[in-house]
């Protein structure tokens, strides 16, 4: 609770820093400083909130358990991860630095929002805290026309799914007169209302929307491609992880009592999501394209999760969450060091930059899942998860092929960087400090990999 | 004939599907916009005459908020198609093909 306060002061702090600070440099050291000091106020949460009993605000609005503590400081985490490296790219976007900061503290607090919810309206308007600053920062770059093209795509996109969300949340609300999630818990699969049944899937193909899930996924490369690539790093993260968190949360809590109504419909989704995600990445010519579609298939995997109604899920979820967004972020770092986004763009870079390039193939070695990376422990828990619940088999086997065919198009930047002849050009010679970030970075992934018990010490 | 609840539902039902049909078929960002819009508005005759039916008035509240939400994103949206005006001369959403690769 206090963080959500933090997130909405600091974001107003920074929105008004941009009034007083003219130098660029100086705001982004504010930005990293009051990064921090969220970070401070999400770890003071997590101590003063007691292990056992979860606490309601707002007449149970908000019911703040040890998950959503968690993984908003986790999530946190990553950001200042995220500004510590990024934010010397965020100053070349344009002009408004201060703001740009201030929209990121601004979807934090729909990240924490959406991490407790236990109302829809909660998870209506953590929806849109959470994509209202995007539709902005998709289209900062202004005198880019793919930026705007972007932001025009994202915003008609969004504002679509909502429409379909909020009809979902009528619908239950029509079937059981309650807007509270625990209240839907009595939906009962014998005595299904129609309403319940059609609301269930509208919420669904809403969250599918969000979390670009397959059918819904055509706006995804487009936008993530359009965006400044700073902007595209956090949105295929922190914002994807903690869509995927309200979906597990709505679909676990509220309807795992009826979860044979809507496995098969999901499975469906989710075999769908992997084989377009994987297939169409491999035909990519741009890395950061290929990226996109590869955040399509990745998200197929973290639906594993949504997919098994168990707690070891909610592990996997959380594990997914951070060491997916680590290493994207990692990736898309050295992106933005480079002048050429193209596979070609890779060329040599192992001669010209070991450092770079080594850290490079652990980040994608973490994407593919490769062992000893966290990568693989998050793909090991999410299918571990569906393998308890001994339901879909087929759909493990199938998840395996394709991160086979996954590992494909990884490959390809690491064969270019290391087997091929080229001049690699970078924007500018990477300094001491990053490179030693870099290797921070790539230390944490896998640190994850050896002992993802880390990440679930505090639960 | 007492009007029921499940009237304002096909009512609302119909209003819905025409503004997804109108996401889906119209090319102008302006119009699919207020189809957007339109959704949103046959969301909340429903809700409204949901919370008649439960006689719960926390429905009603939602409105409000989903009114708010919609003004919020409308100053949003229409910021982004203004942006979008101003470089190339339309509001077609068809020659916005250029991501596409």
């Amino acid at each position: 609770m206090k963080a959500i306060i933090a997130a909405t002061i600091l974001g107003i702090v920074m929105m008004f820093a941009g009034l007083q600070m003219k130098n660029k440099s100086s705001v982004v050291t504010l930005a990293i400083v009051l990064a921090f000091l969220l970070l401070g106020v999400n770890i003071w949460d997590l101590v003063a909130t007691p292990a056992t009993a979860p606490v309601g605000y707002f007449n149970n609005m908000l019911r703040i358990d040890r998950y959503a503590l968690w993984f908003s400081t986790l999530m946190t985490g990553v950001t200042v991860l995220y500004t510590l490296l990024v934010g010397k790219e965020i100053q070349k976007v344009g002009v408004h630095v201060a703001e740009y900061f201030a929209l990121i503290f601004f979807i934090l607090c729909g990240v924490y929002i959406l991490s407790c919810y236990n109302n829809m309206l909660m998870l209506f308007l953590g929806i849109e805290i959470l994509s209202i600053p995007q539709y902005i920062l998709a289209g900062s770059d202004k005198k880019n026309l793919k930026s705007s093209e972007a932001s025009l795509k994202y915003f008609l996109m969004g504002a679509f799914s909502t429409g379909i969300l909020l009809m979902g949340i009528t619908l239950l609300y029509g079937a059981t007169g309650s807007f509270n999630i625990v209240a839907y818990s009595f939906l009962q699969s014998d005595a299904l209302n129609p309403l319940a049944l059609g609301g269930v899937i509208f919420v669904m193909i809403a969250l599918g929307f969000k979390v670009s899930a397959a059918p819904m996924h055509m706006w995804t490369p487009d936008v993530y491609d359009g965006s400044p690539t700073p902007f595209t790093a956090y949105m295929a993260t922190v914002v994807k992880a903690s869509a995927f968190f309200a979906f597990i949360r709505l679909f676990q809590v509220s309807f795992g009592s009826i979860s044979s109504q809507w496995t098969v419909v999901l499975s469906v989704i989710t075999a769908a999501t992997l084989l377009i995600g994987n297939l169409t990445a491999v035909f990519q010519q741009s890395v950061k394209r290929m990226l996109s579609y590869s955040s399509i298939a990745q998200a197929g995997f973290m639906l594993f999760a949504v997919l098994a109604v168990n707690a070891v899920a909610w592990q996997g979820i959380i594990i997914y969450a951070v060491a997916y967004s680590i290493a994207t972020i990692g990736i898309f770092t050295v992106l933005m060091k480079l002048k050429d986004y193209t596979y070609d763009g890779f060329n040599g870079l192992a001669k010209k930059e070991p450092l770079l390039a080594f850290v490079t193939t652990i980040f994608l070695f973490s994407l593919a899942g490769i062992p000893l990376t966290g990568g693989f422990m998050a793909k090991y828990y999410v299918i571990q998860a569906v393998m308890v619940q001994n339901q879909f088999l087929w759909l493990v086997i199938f998840g395996l092929l394709m991160a086979a065919i996954s590992v494909y198009y990884y490959f390809r930047v690491i064969i270019a960087m290391y087997f091929k002849e080229g001049n690699a050009e970078l924007h500018a010679p990477v300094t001491q400090g990053e490179k030693v970030l870099l290797v921070i970075t790539c230390g944490l992934v896998i640190l994850i990999g050896i002992f993802p018990q880390l990440l679930l010490s505090w639960i | 004939m007492p009007i029921l609840p499940l009237h304002y539902m096909f009512l609302s039902l119909t209003l819905f599907c025409i503004g997804i049909m109108g996401v889906l078929i119209r090319r102008n960002a302006i119009i699919i916009f207020m189809c957007v819009e339109l959704m949103l508005n046959a969301v909340n005759l429903l809700m409204v005459a949901f919370s008649k039916m439960y006689v719960d008035a926390g429905a009603q509240v939602f409105v409000f908020f989903i009114m708010v939400v919609a003004a919020a994103e409308v100053a949003v949206g229409l910021a982004v198609i203004v942006m979008m005006y101003r470089k190339v001369h339309s509001v077609d959403v068809n020659i916005l093909n250029r991501l596409k690769h």
